[in-house]
């Protein structure tokens, strides 16, 4: 079977964080939250911002952070990290926009917030949080990989799939056949 | 909708325990910005001139500048103003870090605090949600020790805290007001929160701040990124290396100690120690700082990296340091950088300027040698200028024995000490210690800046002119093809032609005229960068800085919807620079206190400084007790201070020539 898989090429985005380039200054919240504000830079505020610094000062802990998926709940089990003597809180590297802290959230409706590159049209060269940090603490690389086309199910096809676990592929098909002539 | 500020201001009264959120009238911002305007224009409106420094009716006002808070890089600045309890002045002292932009984001401009608890107590801001809370368990903590308890026990680990140390509680009249990052250090601001019983302000906000003109700020603040980075890769050839790039000076990345040690007096300001910088201090310093320098970093939303994490024990950040408090230790006590990075963590917890401070513990080094202090003033202290440094540090934060005479900086101690001690107290400029620097030749630009500079910290008017002659023609004129931040091309001219020797070099050049342009040009930009709340290290203080007064005024515009351009700000700029003058004159300051310490220079010129202190009173505008004239005050619209100051005797009504004469003049300037 495997050898029957179609090779896939997909531009992988990748913003390398340099914990140790950080200097603290969070122009990446600001510009961040900036961006995201509508009309477009009409206001900032770090706590709308996808990135947030972990910062602890005085265990010199500076972590660039993006935010990622939602969860509704908190991990049972947390882990602390020690690295080179730096003892880790136990949510200093997690992306997620989770109740046991206030980032990733819009302050006043809780929603949860996702970094998304700084989608646009045009699109950017690169993710402003990028272009605002000159401490080089954030890099942006792009690189092309090859992936199995089977495994690149992105979130229609999951979608679709339990849908069509529920319904049967017939009706997901009538449904679909209708609602794009109806558009 | 307000662009830029919030519009509000959080008015707290500690006697009564009252809290109020406070609409700031938009009149005052269009005169008066933010900032030291608009905190100069309130001291000016509520805190007449008889009110003394440690009293219900002082006022402690944190400001944050108009562009604190917003994308605009640098803009992070709060300006702290009281009477100093040291000059009794109108005090303004700065702070970057982190904690303005806080108080912005929580929904208020400014935070004013008048009357005095009877309990110590902590302010805790979260937003809407003001708190008054008991600090009594804070009581003797040190700065950084404060905040840390505050925020456990708030459970608000992002909290920004402001607080004060033992020297702040006790009313030492050189206690600063410490963030971590940052610091209000000059003129004992945090004596004045000490007399309020206000131990810390905890701040948590998470309102927007709004602008004006998105587009175009952001376009601003873009070019300005760019032109950092390039900035950062081109350090000005010719100047000394902490002087060649921007932000403060470089003291906490570079090593290179040559200048100032060799420079800069060591002791209590007294002695030059040439041939100092040897190649074996140099490794032993640059050991020292490689070793005990964790981390250099940023305030607020900067790329510069002026500050630093410093590890004095088993924490890899003790406490953060930055410019030269580096050395203020070290060289008072004739001792070496390791010495001095390790007191100045137990003085910043304990807060207390880093100037201030070491030289009032070499004054009293001095004093003991010299007899006037004796065995049985300092009894116990032990042999070594390190171990009275520290000795000395515990009993003044304390007030204990001679060390509550020496926490009124040297002016009032040596006052209080009598025999003589007042020729030791000579380093001082309005009662307020100096930068250790002693010179030989009168320079007629620093001569002006030392005498008017009413922050009284040469640092915060000194700037963009480079402080010395370039030697070759060729050097200046290279110097002067990307320059494009001055005024106008006058500047360049007096840069030009200025010499190390002959006849175009100091005392007698750059000429009056010139001076007083060069003078105007640097005051200007730190009001400006006052205003706003933009670090001086982008603009008002290094040479070639990304922000100017060419692109200020679009930029400022765009962030909050005034519609400034070169001139208006320039004119706001001069009402704000004669405000800040009118409520220190209505305390008493005049001609006589305006003046640089006896011994600053070797070589001095009366009849030279007297001519020079004349021009450039007239040219601000001021009569010859440099006093703003009515016709001033008007163009300022700033009659009401006129009134005032003719209903106390500081002026004398003016008859009918002079309004004539202020009729013709506004003719011609239209």
């Amino acid at each position: 079977m495997a050898e029957k898989k179609k090779k896939k090429k997909k531009i992988v985005k990748t913003i390398k964080i340099d914990v140790d380039k950080c200097n603290g200054c969070r122009a990446c919240e600001v510009i961040c939250s900036a961006f995201h504000a509508s009309p477009r830079y009409s206001s900032d505020n770090p706590g709308r911002a996808r990135i947030r610094v972990i910062r602890e000062p005085l265990s010199d802990i500076y972590i660039p952070v993006f935010a990622g998926e939602y969860t509704p709940a908190e991990c049972a089990g947390r882990d602390k990290y020690t690295i080179d003597g730096k003892e880790y809180g136990e949510c200093a590297f997690c992306r997620a926009s989770c109740p046991s802290r206030d980032y990733f959230k819009e302050p006043d409706s809780g929603l949860p917030l996702k970094c998304d590159r700084c989608e646009s049209d045009p699109s950017l060269t690169e993710p402003l949080c990028v272009q605002w940090c000159l401490a080089d603490a954030l890099t942006y690389e792009e690189r092309e990989e090859e992936v199995e086309e089977e495994e690149a199910l992105d979130e229609v096809d999951v979608g679709l799939e339990a849908l069509a676990d529920k319904h049967g592929w017939q009706k997901i098909v009538d449904a679909i056949a209708r609602l794009s002539k109806e558009s | 909708m307000r662009y830029a500020e919030t519009g509000f201001n959080l008015e707290i009264d500690l006697t009564r325990g009252s809290i109020e959120r406070v609409p700031t009238d938009p009149r005052h911002t269009e005169l008066h910005l933010g900032g030291l305007g608009t905190n100069a224009k309130l001291f000016w409106d509520r805190v007449p001139p008889e009110t003394e420094p440690f009293s219900e009716d002082n006022l402690l006002i944190f400001g944050t500048g108009i562009l604190t808070g917003t994308p605009a890089p640098g803009c992070n600045r709060t300006i702290l103003s009281t009477l100093s309890p040291q000059t009794r002045l109108f005090a303004f002292s700065m702070m970057g870090g982190f904690w303005g932009p806080e108080l912005k984001h929580a929904g208020y401009d400014k935070l004013i605090v008048r009357g005095k608890s009877p309990e110590l107590v902590y302010l805790w801001i979260r937003d809407d949600k003001v708190e008054i809370r008991d600090a009594s368990h804070c009581r003797g903590l040190g700065t950084l020790e404060t905040a840390e308890v505050i925020r456990q026990e708030l459970n608000e680990p992002h909290a920004q805290v402001s607080s004060i140390g033992m020297a702040g509680e006790n009313r030492v009249y050189y206690a600063s007001i410490e963030q971590g990052r940052s610091s209000a250090s000059r003129q004992g601001l945090g004596a004045v929160m000490g007399d309020k019983n206000l131990k810390a302000i905890a701040v948590r906000g998470s309102k927007d701040i709004n602008i004006a003109r998105p587009e175009k700020f952001i376009e601003l603040c873009t070019e300005a990124l760019k032109f950092i980075r390039e900035r950062n890769e081109k350090p000005i050839p010719g100047v000394m290396p902490i002087l060649a790039g921007l932000g403060s000076p470089q003291e906490m990345a570079i090593h290179d100690e040559k200048w100032h040690t060799e420079n800069f007096a060591w002791g209590n300001a007294r002695t030059r120690r040439k041939g100092f910088w040897t190649d074996e201090i140099q490794k032993l310093w640059t050991n020292t700082m490689e070793n005990m320098r964790t981390r250099l970093l940023s305030c607020h939303n900067c790329p510069m990296k002026c500050g630093a994490a410093i590890s004095v024990d088993t924490r890899l950040c003790s406490y953060m340091m930055k410019c030269f408090s580096k050395l203020t230790y070290t060289m008072g006590a004739f001792s070496d950088l390791e010495f001095g990075l390790r007191i100045a963590q137990k003085a910043t917890e304990h807060g207390v300027d880093a100037f201030t401070a070491p030289q009032t513990m070499a004054f009293a080094i001095e004093l003991y040698e010299a007899g006037i202090l004796t065995d049985k003033d300092v009894e116990g202290w032990p042999e070594d200028n390190e171990g009275r440094f520290y000795w000395l540090l515990d009993r003044i934060v304390r007030r204990e024995g001679i060390g509550d005479i020496l926490a009124n900086g040297t002016h009032w101690a040596a006052k209080e000490i009598g025999k003589g001690a007042e020729e030791y107290a000579h380093n001082n400029i309005k009662k307020h210690e100096q930068l250790p620097l002693k010179l030989g030749m009168l320079n007629p630009i620093y001569f002006l800046m030392y005498s008017t500079g009413e922050k009284i910290n040469i640092t915060q008017i000194e700037g963009n002119f480079p402080q010395a002659p370039f030697p070759t023609r060729e050097q200046r004129e290279e110097f002067c093809k990307d320059w494009i931040q001055v005024p106008n091309e006058k500047l360049k001219e007096y840069f030009l032609n200025w010499e190390l020797r002959g006849e175009n070099s100091i005392p007698h050049y750059p000429t009056i005229e010139a001076t007083c342009d060069i003078v105007e040009w640097q005051e200007m930009m730190h009001y400006i960068d006052d205003a706003t709340g933009m670090c001086a290290g982008l603009s008002s203080f290094p040479l070639k800085p990304p922000f100017h007064i060419h692109n200020l005024p679009t930029l400022i515009s765009a962030g909050t919807g005034l519609d400034l351009d070169e001139a208006s700000l320039t004119h706001l700029t001069k009402r704000n620079r004669n405000m800040v003058r009118a409520n220190n004159l209505r305390r008493g300051m005049t001609r006589k206190d305006e003046k640089p310490p006896a011994d600053h220079w070797k070589k001095r010129f009366p009849e030279l400084e007297e001519e020079l202190m004349d021009k450039y009173y007239e040219f601000k505008g001021w009569n010859r007790e440099g006093i703003p004239t009515r016709e001033t005050l008007h163009e300022l619209d700033l009659d009401y201070v006129y009134k005032d100051f003719v209903e106390r005797g500081i002026l004398k009504e003016e008859d009918e020539s002079v309004q004539s004469r202020e009729a013709s003049s506004e003719g011609s300037t239209s």
